[in-house]
């Protein structure tokens, strides 16, 4: 039986690191200018990675899909980035992030790299404070933190509703400084389409040139991939429109094992969607519901009456019911599930009926219209900019959405997958959050892992792995470009004469996944989402129609070849959440909770990783990682 | 579903690459007012594709405001006539029933156009290339509390550095100048006590590498201001004109 190696250093918890620092074999810096490491994607982990090996001294290529490396979707995010430093005085510490993070993942994360996280954290602030980056302070000139996701102490950094973008700039900024150095090389609107492995070692990429078509080989010592989530195989997403999975993908199809893509984090405050035409979805922050009254009408038959003409006794506060001591606070995957329950009933509101509202009449009427607006007055104007409906008159409509995606690449503590020398980090790999990850822990995981763990860990394996320089007329490399060639060529020639656009297909996977493989999930819904996927498959590869060539921008063909990964992908998330037969974080099994409703855990049987590794014919295998647990204790959590 | 609809004519820049001439051509659409207008380009292009025609290619990404990705010219003005809105988050119930809509990419001629509506905005990061970083590689720094930064200097540096970098400020200047997009990197670090050592190579490298792309000087219009979708102000403007000029005299 293949077993993992997740090369955890031994000795106590808090010492793993520094104990892993001490011991790891270092490049020369003579050496380092002759070796060359390819960096993909350039969000928080991605820039972040490429700066600081460039900064070290190697040769750096990194890759980017958009226009320019500014613009990845770790600029998006808005709430803020956790860190250890306790200046509130509030009784945070390493042990308290460590423990609040391990607990809030569900405990199916590792202990050792979550305590890593926690420990690398408070440098990440200092890092990006000595970048320059505005982040939000006190009259008296010291840094503001504020408490987030219900966390019981103030530990988040903030930067307005923008952290996200801050920081990205201030790494990317890094990245630039270093491509104006020579040590980064930039290539923009290039999008991986294949690892080259040669000998077992990633010793390469295969790109296409999003601007003219062409493919392109590079060739490096050592690959990092920092290309973020898959949370867009549901479609409708928070995601950007260009978020992908495909590097991963492909990179699990040459090797890389593929961990727990069973774990998505679904998000309840998100605009929902007004109608088939809609591209993308809106989260707007879950500190709304401190005030608002989450409720659907009673009856079907008001389902369709303005909010404001359904009296009191016709409305169905449903958390507020269920859930009497927590009410409307109830965390985020409860609030999810309970909406689509309700809209399930037929008693969901909107347009597409695919909506509950978020009211607040009674909080306006108890606090003042001025005190409301102070707490959320930008949540109003962006919800009515978007919808047109103004949320101090009508109640607002909200419908949950994915938000983020805690499985990925499985890596070893070094963030080394299971291919040597290909590096994953960041949302893309699958290390830290376990099964749900906690508010404000994305930003602190990409710049850990960019700023802080990459760095080391690539130099340790480039001193124990000295390769030969490789040229890019390698067989090796003239396969793998004839394989994307074949794969490109086959797409555009069904392409060329199928019916069903890019788009119809991908919603059709999306409404699948939404419904069967998303906040509530069956043994017989798992199962008929893998028959739907695979008819949705073959629908792809018969009849789907592209326009244009291969040999030019062409937009629609970069979604085609990422909606044909995640057809893939679906199938494997289906199949994991299928055989995972508990429920745990992200993924509620309905079959296994308890009588009051919340999740039940199987710790006997399933406190464990799941890997899966790729086979060219038949089914992917599934290797266990044993999760050991020899510094905190397995609890349950209790909303009632 | 579509209890609500509205008919635009849609008059598109279309350009199959930067050697190529380029067009205006027609269509209609019929829509709902509650998408967005790239929602509403996607409608137009799934019918095109339908019709075997190659749809019209524009760039976006989050369709949230933030990424900068998205941007095109709608009726002569960057990102639409709504003030403060990237053209992803403006929606069609701002548009009449009926309407004649002209779409075109940002003409700079620091932003060559690659196809239709997407242009290479490449220059952009070749500014921020030249100086727009505070240099400081990854490593332990002091204290993050270590240096107080008053409150009103830290907001004001964000607000400099809100800037999204999607261009609309060159599309809208009739000069087509980077100044503003240039300014806002330059004020907010050098307001900051971070970036105060290298304030004067900062501003000069960052102004010369905007000559060297082809942008314009500015000439103190404000269309730059008017168009920018974060609102960000003139004066970082000013601010850059004088941080050159303290740079000149002062050579640091």
């Amino acid at each position: 039986m293949t077993t993992l190696d997740s090369r955890v250093p031994e000795g106590p918890l808090a010492e793993k690191w520094s104990k892993r620092l001490h011991d790891m074999k270092l490049v020369a810096p003579n050496n380092k200018r002759k070796r060359k490491v390819i960096v993909v994607g350039t969000g928080l982990a991605g820039a972040s990675a490429a700066a600081s090996l460039g900064e070290l001294g190697y040769q750096v290529d990194a890759f980017c899909i958009t226009d320019s490396p500014r613009r990845a979707h770790s600029i998006a995010a808005q709430g803020g980035i956790n860190a250890a430093k306790n200046y509130p005085n509030d009784g945070d510490s390493v042990w308290r992030l460590f423990y609040d993070t391990i607990k809030g993942g569900d405990f199916r994360s590792r202990e050792a790299n979550v305590h890593r996280l926690a420990e690398v954290s408070t440098a990440i602030i200092d890092q990006a404070v000595a970048q320059g980056v505005p982040f939000a302070r006190e009259y008296g000139g010291e840094l503001a933190n504020r408490s987030f996701g219900g966390a019981q102490v103030s530990r988040t950094f903030y930067a307005r509703g923008q952290t996200g973008q801050q920081l990205l700039l201030g790494a990317y900024q890094a990245l630039m400084r270093q491509v104006d150095n020579k040590t980064v090389t930039m290539f923009p609107r290039r999008e991986m389409l294949d690892l080259v492995v040669i000998d077992g070692k990633a010793r390469g990429i295969i790109t296409r040139n999003l601007v003219t078509g062409e493919l392109e080989r590079h060739q490096a010592d050592a690959v990092v991939l920092c290309t973020g989530g898959y949370g867009r195989v549901y479609f409708l997403s928070t995601n950007a429109f260009n978020s992908n999975g495909t590097a991963a993908w492909r990179c699990y199809k040459r090797g890389a094992h593929f961990a727990n893509p069973c774990y998505v984090q679904i998000h309840p405050t998100c605009i929902p969607q007004s109608g088939d035409y809609q591209s993308k979805l809106t989260l707007m922050s879950e500190s709304l519901r401190n005030d608002g009254r989450v409720w659907v009408p009673k009856e079907k038959a008001d389902v369709k009456k303005p909010a404001n003409e359904i009296p009191e006794e016709r409305r169905d506060y449903y958390l507020e019911r269920k859930y009497p001591s927590f009410g409307n606070l109830v965390p985020r995957d409860v609030a999810s599930r309970n909406a689509k329950y309700v809209c399930d009933e037929g008693r969901g509101v909107g347009a597409t009926g695919r909506a509950v509202y978020l009211d607040f009449r009674d909080a306006i009427k108890n606090q003042g219209r001025d005190t409301i607006a102070d707490k959320y007055g930008n949540l109003f104007h962006m919800y009515e900019k978007i919808t047109g409906e103004n949320p101090y008159e009508v109640p607002m409509r909200i419908y949950p959405a994915v938000h983020y995606t805690m499985g990925g690449l499985w890596v070893d503590y070094e963030l080394m997958s299971t291919i040597p020398g290909l590096f994953v980090a960041g949302e893309a790999n699958f290390s830290d959050h376990g099964a749900n990850r906690l508010g404000a822990s994305a930003l602190m995981q990409g710049l850990a892992d960019g700023y802080f763990v990459v760095p080391f860990s690539v130099g340790n394996y480039l001193a124990q792995n000295k390769v030969e320089a490789i040229s890019t007329d390698h067989a090796d490399f003239k396969r793998t470009e004839d394989e994307v060639t074949a794969h490109l060529q086959k797409m555009l020639d069904v392409g060329a004469k199928g019916n069903r656009t890019v788009i119809e297909i991908y919603r059709d996977l999306g409404e699948i996944m939404y419904d069967q493989v998303g906040m509530s999930r069956t043994p017989e819904g798992l199962k008929e989402a893998i028959t739907k996927i695979k008819k949705l498959q073959n629908d792809f590869w018969t009849d789907v129609k592209i326009p244009g060539s291969g040999d030019e921008f062409n937009k629609m063909l970069e979604v085609a070849g990422r909606l044909a990964d995640f057809l893939e992908l679906a199938e494997l998330m289906a199949r994991d959440a299928l055989h995972r037969n508990e429920s745990c974080g992200g993924h509620f099994r309905e079959d296994h909770q308890t009588p009051e409703g919340e999740a039940r855990r199987d710790d006997e049987n399933f406190c464990y990783v799941a890997a899966w590794a790729f086979k060219e014919a038949g089914e992917p295998e599934l290797i266990k990682e044993p999760l050991e647990f020899e510094n905190v204790e397995l609890s349950t959590r209790s909303y009632k | 579903m579509h209890d609500e609809t509205m008919n635009v004519h849609l008059k598109v820049w279309r350009q199959a690459g930067p050697e190529s001439e380029g067009r205006f051509e027609s269509y209609s659409a019929e829509v709902n007012p509650h998408m967005s207008f790239l929602e509403m380009l996607d409608v137009v292009n799934e019918d095109l594709i339908k019709k075997g025609e190659m749809p019209i290619e524009f760039d976006s990404d989050c369709r949230e405001g933030i990424c900068g990705t998205c941007g095109c010219v709608v009726n002569g003005q960057a990102h639409g006539l709504e003030r403060g809105t990237t053209v992803c988050q403006l929606h069609m119930r701002s548009f009449r029933d009926g309407e004649t809509i002209v779409i075109e990419p940002w003409r700079a001629e620091a932003f060559p156009v690659i196809r239709d509506l997407v242009v290479d905005r490449g220059a952009f990061d070749r500014i921020i290339a030249a100086g727009g970083y505070v240099s400081v590689n990854t490593g332990p720094k002091p204290d993050a509390n270590a240096v107080k930064i008053g409150k009103d200097l830290s907001d004001r540096a964000f607000d400099a550095a809100a800037c999204i970098g999607c261009g609309a400020c060159v599309a809208a200047c009739p000069n087509a100048s980077a100044s503003l997009f240039t300014g806002a990197k330059v004020t907010q670090l050098a307001l900051m006590p971070q970036g105060a050592p290298e304030r004067g190579r900062r501003v000069r490298a960052m102004v010369d590498q905007m000559d060297a792309e082809g942008f314009g000087n500015c000439s103190n219009i404000g269309e730059c201001e008017a168009a920018c979708p974060k609102e960000i102000s003139l004066d970082n403007i000013a601010t850059m004109k004088r941080e050159y000029l303290r740079a000149m005299f002062t050579d640091h």
